[in-house]
């Protein structure tokens, strides 16, 4: 029962990308034309708060509720970063989807994501399977 | 009642998703990352011999718990208060849509091009079936999607983030100008 938690964070979070149309493919695709500011805008306001709850967490040490430091997140360099983030810009694009607008375009009704989830998941099995012949 | 059925403004959207990284920090100590949760449910479903999978996935379930969430935000969000009224996009875009060819442009998703039975044109396959294992494939070696490094990362100034997110837009941009026209022409 102590997981419910992060069912209620994740259906803030799908509540929120939903509503906010980040979920949209039309909203997707106008966003890659650069022809409204709506997706930079969520963007824009998405990072700064994201960083101020860390910056506050830091700065006053806070701790998690089961009174333990934070555990800052670390995202290392890899070549990868950059072959895999252009892979998956491509998908972004077709889909309209990256993997959390999957879940939430399932849940809007739009059932047929369902395929396309599986084959997101088979995509990062085959990433796996072949990944020591992949450069790093 | 009105504003519950509405879109929520850029200005609303994007702090709400931001503060899900302090929320799920200090609730739990975890990180906010989606594409781990295709991770888990092949560590969970195929593992096989694949290092990338081997892993005691039962510790990080909390993730599939929050993607059960996601669907319930999104069942919430686009049935229970679903907007009635199109997404509000740029004329620019859609005339650029028009001009494709899509005139249905209700609901969230053009559903001319995301059904069923589109699964078994070359149309529909490419969107959905090639385009899902791109973000599948790609995510998993970037090392993380536009929650993970695009807001996550991006929050915590870690600067591979920063190159993802660039490179996220420029293959995106070069899928909706040269590709896509091209397969809805299909």
């Amino acid at each position: 029962m102590k997981s419910i938690k992060y069912l209620l964070v994740g259906l803030i979070f799908g509540l929120a990308i939903t509503k906010g149309e980040a979920i949209s493919w039309y909203r997707i695709q106008e966003m890659f034309r650069f022809e409204s500011f709506h997706m930079f805008g969520i963007f824009m306001t998405a990072v700064p708060t994201g960083a101020l709850g860390l910056f506050l967490i830091r700065r006053l040490k806070l701790k998690t509720i089961e009174g333990e430091i934070a555990i800052m997140p670390v995202k290392k360099y890899h070549h990868g970063v950059i072959i895999g983030s252009l892979i998956f810009g491509f998908g972004w694009a077709l889909t309209g989807a990256c993997p959390g607008p999957l879940y939430a375009q399932i849940g809007s009704g739009y059932s047929v994501v369902i395929v396309t989830l599986i084959s997101a998941i088979l995509g990062t099995w085959t990433f796996g399977r072949f990944q020591k012949y992949l450069a790093d | 009642m009105d504003f519950l059925f509405s879109p929520w403004p850029w200005y609303i959207a994007g702090p709400v998703i931001g503060l899900t990284v302090p929320l799920l920090l200090l609730l739990g100590n975890k990180n906010l990352g989606i594409s781990s949760t295709l991770r888990q449910i092949c560590a969970a479903c195929v593992p096989g011999d694949i290092p990338l999978f081997n892993y005691d996935w039962k510790k990080d379930s909390w993730n599939l718990i929050f993607a059960v969430g996601l669907v319930l935000g999104g069942v919430l969000g686009g049935i229970v208060f679903a907007n009635p009224a199109p997404v509000a996009i740029s004329t620019n875009t859609m005339s650029y849509f028009n001009s494709l060819g899509l005139h249905d442009l209700s609901g969230l998703m053009p559903i001319e091009l995301f059904n069923w039975p589109s699964l078994l044109s070359l149309k529909g396959f490419l969107m959905m079936i090639v385009g899902g294992f791109l973000v599948g494939f790609g995510t998993r070696y970037a090392g993380g999607c536009t929650s993970g490094h695009g807001i996550l990362g991006l929050s915590a100034l870690q600067w591979p983030s920063l190159i993802a997110i660039v490179c996220f837009f420029a293959g995106g941009v070069v899928c909706n100008h040269l590709i896509l026209p091209l397969i809805l022409a299909l």
